[in-house]
């Protein structure tokens, strides 16, 4: 038996000390130790997207990464992007667009998304532009490339496209 | 996963130390090791992540014009800091895996697992870069040994690799789109002294330099210097995506469209 690990991280503004298993993924951690669920178990093995979090701001999948490297980082799930009373720009979109069927993807795909649209600001390129440097336009097969990593078996990729392009353009990229 | 005790020391030194334990291994992004590991086919007993390493993370430029990347960078950060540099391999860094993987995964990771279809093999071997680590530096051609062998030792740890910077350069990638691997991927770098062209994705040994093409394109750095030339399917590797004759064409094909490519 392996001793327990103390990690102390700050979840969606909140300080967690969890003690847990050297296993123990930072998905877990989330759904089972903290009764965060909304971030998903879909794959579990990085394929899908469904458990997408920002880890220091960057999208990272909760699955494929443990809690006890994470000593001292900042997580926000989709359970800090918003809520139903005051939902963010993008989860307000996804509804209004309704860019789900089932919605088991829908918050790996929001956050995602919102990582994705701070990408742009900061002028990442991606495999669908143009070039390397310079402004990114967010066309639609730029934003499919940027969100490749997050899959909707549903299928309700067209309408997830345009809810992600309706807040690009509100905000500006 | 079976258990494990975990360490991420702060240091190169404290992780070398760390890693004198047979049972221990290193621990870069974990976009490859955790599932590995996930599916039990892999069971250290003792992790030691790299990620608190400093020192091990950054873009920087040599004094002999060399791009130098940390062993513990991010795919997402060379795609960025690299672009103004050497853009064919910031091309190559933003197209591995998806933008999650890309958060995590570090190039030192990469090369050491040499998958024999993973992308920055390939660019280390067209640019003969030279691979730095705790103890030694190892060049680009004695580094890959094949198929998920490389010259590491064990507790051997990656934390620099020096890229020399090419007066033209391209990565083109026939993408297996399910995995996001290189179904092919071959990688045209041309410098004052020839031209190199390494390919991944294709071989059952791994990355490999086709030596032909790196021959005809010193002499004329054109597309239609490769069209007398042919890949032999011997040796190839063959899969439900494709079949090794399809593998070698494809060779053929994407080493000129990366001529085409180059700048």
């Amino acid at each position: 038996m392996q001793t327990p690990l103390k990690t102390t991280l700050s979840i969606n503004g909140t300080r967690h000390e969890i003690e847990g298993d050297a296993r123990l993924t930072l998905l877990d951690a989330l759904r089972d130790h903290l009764g965060l669920t909304g971030s998903k178990k879909g794959c579990d093995h990085g394929q899908c997207g469904a458990c997408t979090v920002l880890l220091n701001g960057r999208r990272v999948n909760s699955c494929l990464t443990l809690l006890c490297m994470h000593d001292g980082d900042e997580v926000t799930t989709i359970e800090g992007l918003g809520t139903p009373d005051t939902p963010s720009d993008l989860q307000r979109a996804f509804v209004d667009r309704d860019g789900m069927q089932c919605g088991y993807c829908t918050p790996g795909q929001i956050c995602s998304a919102t990582a994705m649209i701070e990408e742009i600001r900061q002028g990442w390129p991606s495999h669908a532009s143009e070039g390397l440097e310079g402004e990114v336009a967010p066309t639609p097969a730029e934003i499919a490339e940027r969100m490749s990593g997050n899959l909707c078996r549903c299928g309700c990729y067209p309408n997830i496209v345009d809810a992600i392009a309706d807040v690009i353009a509100e905000e500006g990229p | 996963m079976y258990a494990f005790e975990f360490q991420k020391p702060t240091s190169i030194q404290a992780a070398v130390e760390a890693l004198k334990d047979d049972e221990a291994q290193a621990l870069g992004g974990g976009q490859t090791l955790l599932p590995t590991m996930r599916q039990r086919l892999a069971s250290p007993g003792t992790l030691v992540s790299l990620s608190g390493i400093a020192e091990m993370r950054g873009v920087c430029r040599a004094d002999d014009g060399a791009l130098c990347i940390g062993g513990g960078t991010s795919h997402a950060v060379v795609a960025q800091e690299a672009a103004g540099i050497y853009p064919g391999l910031a091309g190559l860094a933003a197209r591995i895996g998806d933008p999650a993987v890309r958060n995590r995964g570090t190039i030192g990771g990469s090369l050491a697992n040499n998958d024999p279809s993973a992308c920055y093999p390939c660019a280390v071997l067209a640019s003969g870069a030279r691979i730095i680590t705790d103890r030694r530096e190892i060049a680009a051609d004695d580094f890959f040994e094949g198929m998920f062998t490389t010259a590491l030792e064990q507790g051997e740890i990656i934390t620099e690799v020096r890229f020399p910077v090419p007066e033209a350069s391209n990565y083109q990638k026939f993408i297996q789109p399910a995995s996001r691997f290189a179904l092919v991927g071959v990688m045209v770098a041309k410098y004052a002294g020839g031209v190199r062209v390494a390919v991944t994705g294709a071989s059952e040994e791994g990355v490999f330099r086709w030596t032909e093409a790196e021959k005809a394109l010193s002499d004329n750095f054109a597309a239609s210097a490769l069209k007398d030339l042919t890949v032999s399917a011997d040796g190839m590797i063959a899969d439900m995506h494709g079949s090794a004759a399809y593998r070698a064409h494809l060779i053929k094909v994407l080493a000129g469209r990366a001529v085409e490519a180059a700048a």
